[in-house]
């Protein structure tokens, strides 16, 4: 009654493909609607707002308890900054994959490194933003594009803090020589979650912050 | 790696058999977590039963005043959600549980502890909606919970704050089964198994968890967008603030419309593995059942709208929505042909599977052509919110998905149990279900259609109600007796019922080739399949009989080391959400957080296997 597949620990799989790996596809397929609903409610309130401040014209709103004339909100050359931070870590986290596949050590603890710090000061740059507009005037419950928008990007913001913490995580075990080549799909899926983060703010930022 | 021969040779001890609550609570085994869903699932569906029944009481008599209005109110929204979120859809989920992997030839669901987890997060949702009745505020605005009646100002009380986090949290459950049941059918296959030789159920389950992936987050996030209305002070569905309640109908009813499809497409895949068992033949149209599976989820995220025709959207919405809604019936009539062709010729075999399986597909017909009749809008605006809608969807709900899981439930119940349900008590039980709901609903479509609104608590005598009503209530006691004769025969047979061999049905499928209830390894020897119906090939190539599988010792076999870290985890869960309940309750929050990464840690190193 010997038989070689049926109680192996890791079976081959029906299609190949790693059993974790198809589930973090499957998990942001999912996460795609959510993102998805999130965008659409940002745009059907898209110039709804019955009072200012707005994203970009100048209009009257509520200051200190009386109306004044607000500026506009968004100022796009900071966030572009961001973006291209956040896109670059997603280019630095597949340089780390490449090194944890090599077991080149120092290639993937430098560049996972790099990979964080880019999270960091995404987040960063995301409260520093936050708390500049509400001093411009645009409160939470201001308006509907004050609600719609920090909704949107807290809850991205949110993911890429999660992304973080994932990734700091598996950076850690890296330090700790626990991320050899066979077990660099630890990385990977990690890798796979923070390149979607970053697409979805690929849609966000074109989206929220330079359509009209 | 070792791969160890079967027999005591093996360097590992069999593994004890596993007793006590304790193990209940760690175990990851997915037949066990499948009877936790079913056990669970039925007790709630009971409670919606019953309070379907006091509604029924009220509805009894013309000025009853057995329930206040208030009390109704909330009776009826409890039921409905009830029936939906922890009837049906975990009904379902015990058999996704148990018989998907016994179905594909696989040792487990892909993530055990992950499948856990989703119990448990169900459970809480489960408790968490219902503790509202604890404190007098269970949700009182209707299963689908229209803005601006769910806004603070119209509804002050905690009730609406109760069904947002209990469906959020139970959302959360669904999402983490749906991921673990799509990569499990995609990737743990026995060999030879391609996609077009799963079993039908296998193939509906598939579809069900692409429907759960990508409606729910919709309503995740509508669910956010009414917590941040209710507690946070924005106006997104709020017209003072310039929001629009109507985005919240569109925003339920794209999570609503697929929703429906989840409580039926797995009833669809029971009643496909019946009908051709209990026929000795196989499958009329394979392809065209998956196919047309496929058209109706596909079809089922672009026809939300028709649930809105009385929001006045337009003549082009309404046509589009229209259409779209008909074409629908086209892949649903596809399905009934093919059942139908499954029987026909067929040497039916008279068990209560069966039954309610025929019983399914007359039912659903009806659900589904009084559903086609109000796809057309002129004609919706007369039934809308009449109780010719509540007939509708109680003909595909309970005709349908009631039905069908019960016949599962006959079906698979010496599987998973070893033991036989009795046969006469299981037809008495269909005939007075069938009866039941029939005297029970039927009525309601002339009742709708003379005009008698849904959820209004009571109608003055002399409307000309009092006839239906009255048979109506008489038809759901029967209908409530007939789940007590279900229980006895379930209860009785638990402790005395016939011992059922493997195959009892003459089964076409993996499950059957295997003893009953199956050892926690499920296959001795892994499957290999070269066609749709394995068994039945099998049995052909050996002449007619097949040998009643031995238990076997499980020495060496590799399984997964129970662990509490999903019941933790879970809990971490539901009270980071229930924090929300009452505006912010910080510290709930923050707990609920650190004990929701202390499990994910935890869970994320401690090791699979012992
Ligand atoms: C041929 C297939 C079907 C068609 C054409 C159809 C059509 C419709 C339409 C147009 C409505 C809206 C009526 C109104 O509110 O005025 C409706 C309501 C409903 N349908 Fe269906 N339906 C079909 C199948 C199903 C199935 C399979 C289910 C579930 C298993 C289902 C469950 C429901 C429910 C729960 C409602 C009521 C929602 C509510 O207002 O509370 N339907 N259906
Ligand atoms: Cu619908």
């Amino acid at each position: 009654m010997a038989h070689d597949t049926a109680h192996a620990m890791h079976p081959p799989t029906a299609t190949g493909l790693d059993t974790r790996k198809l589930a973090i596809w499957t998990f942001i397929g999912s996460e795609c609607l959510f993102f998805a609903t999130l965008i659409s409610n940002y745009l059907v309130y898209k110039g709804q707002s019955l009072v200012g401040p707005l994203p970009h014209e100048t209009s009257q709103c509520m200051l200190h308890g009386q109306m004044a004339t607000c500026e506009p909100i968004f100022e796009i050359p900071l966030v572009t900054f961001g973006t291209a931070v956040l896109l670059f870590s997603s280019f630095f986290v597949v340089l780390a994959l490449n090194g944890a596949q090599k077991g080149n050590r120092k290639q993937l603890i430098g560049w996972l490194s790099a990979t964080v710090l880019c999270g960091l000061f995404f987040v960063g740059m995301q409260v520093y933003e936050f708390y500049h507009f509400f001093h411009k005037g645009l409160g939470y419950t201001t308006n509907l594009f004050g609600s719609s928008f920090y909704t949107l990007t807290g809850f991205h913001g949110t993911h890429v803090t999660l992304g973080v913490i994932w990734l700091a995580t598996v950076l850690v075990l890296a330090i700790r020589g626990k991320l050899p080549p066979e077990k660099a799909l630890n990385l990977e899926i990690a890798a796979l979650y923070w390149h979607f983060v970053d697409v979805v703010w690929i849609v966000i930022f074109p989206v929220v912050y330079l359509m009209r | 790696m070792s791969t160890i021969a079967m027999g005591h040779a093996g360097t590992e001890a069999a593994p004890a058999e596993k007793k006590g609550l304790w193990s209940w609570i760690t175990t990851v085994d997915h037949k066990r977590i499948g009877i936790l869903y079913g056990v669970t699932a039925f007790l709630f569906f009971l409670i919606g039963g019953l309070e379907a029944l006091l509604i029924r009481w009220q509805l009894g008599a013309p000025d009853k005043t057995f329930l206040s209005p208030e009390a109704y109110n909330q009776l009826f929204t409890m039921h409905g959600t009830t029936m939906i979120f922890l009837g049906v859809m975990p009904l379902s989920a015990m058999f996704f549980n148990y018989f998907i992997p016994l179905q594909i030839g696989a040792r487990d669901v892909a993530f055990p502890r992950l499948n856990a987890y989703s119990y448990w997060v169900f459970l809480f949702g489960g408790l968490v909606l219902n503790a509202s009745f604890l404190f007098n505020a269970a949700p009182d605005m209707g299963w689908f919970a229209y803005a601006n009646l769910t806004s603070k100002q119209f509804s002050p009380g905690l009730n609406v704050d109760f069904w947002i986090i209990g469906l959020q949290i139970l959302g959360i459950a669904s999402l983490a089964a749906a991921v673990n049941f799509f990569v499990t059918i995609i990737n743990l296959r026995a060999p030879g198994m391609k996609m077009m030789r799963m079993p039908m159920f296998v193939w509906m389950s598939l579809i069900t968890q692409v429907l759960l992936l990508l409606a729910f987050p919709i309503i995740t996030v509508a669910l956010v967008l009414l917590m941040l209305d209710r507690n946070f002070g924005t106006h997104f569905f709020v017209p003072s603030g310039g929001g629009d309640p109507v985005l919240w109908q569109h925003l339920f009813w794209l999570f609503g419309h697929p929703e429906v499809y989840i409580l039926i497409l797995p009833a669809f895949g029971v009643v496909s593995e019946i009908l051709p068992v209990f026929s000795r033949k196989p499958l009329f149209g394979y392809a065209a059942m998956v196919f047309s599976g496929c058209f109706i989820a596909f079809l089922g995220f672009g026809v939300w709208s028709h649930h809105m025709f009385s929001t006045g959207m337009g003549p082009m919405a309404d046509t589009v929505f229209s259409l779209g809604t008909m074409l629908i019936a086209i892949p649903t009539g596809v399905k009934i042909f093919n059942w139908i062709g499954t029987v026909w010729g067929g040497s039916i075999q008279y068990k209560t599977p069966m039954y309610f399986a025929l019983g399914f597909v007359a039912m659903f017909i009806i659900g589904g052509l009084s559903g086609v009749m109000h796809a057309s809008p002129p004609a919706d605006l007369q039934q809308t919110d009449s109780y010719f809608i509540v007939a509708h969807f109680h003909y595909v709900l309970f005709g349908g998905s009631i039905f069908a899981l019960t016949a599962g439930a006959y079906y698979w119940f010496p599987k998973m149990t070893g033991r036989m349900l009795s046969e006469s008590l299981g037809k008495v039980h269909f005939w007075l279900m069938f009866l039941g709901f029939n005297l029970t609903f039927a009525p309601m479509h002339i009742l709708g259609l003379n005009g008698m609104p849904r959820r209004v608590y009571t109608y003055s005598a002399g409307m000309g109600f009092e006839f239906w009503n009255a048979i109506e209530t008489a038809g759901s006691l029967v209908l409530g007796f007939s789940f007590l004769v279900f229980i006895w025969n379930i209860l009785r047979s638990l402790k005395a019922g016939e011992v059922a061999p493997a195959d009892p049905w003459h089964g076409a499928t993996l499950e059957w080739s295997i003893p009953s209830p199956p050892q926690e390894w499920n296959f001795a020897v892994e499957p290999t399949v070269d066609g749709r119906d394995p068994l039945w090939e099998e049995r052909r190539a050996k002449g007619g009989t097949l040998p009643e599988p031995e238990r076997v010792s499980g020495a060496g076999i590799h399984l997964p080391s129970p662990s509490y870290w999903p019941i933790v985890t879970a809990f971490g869960t539901a009270m980071t959400l229930v924090g929300f309940l009452m505006h912010v309750t910080l510290w709930v929050i923050l707990a609920g957080l650190a004990i929701t990464m202390l499990g994910i840690f935890s869970w994320a190193f401690e090791p699979a296997d012992h």
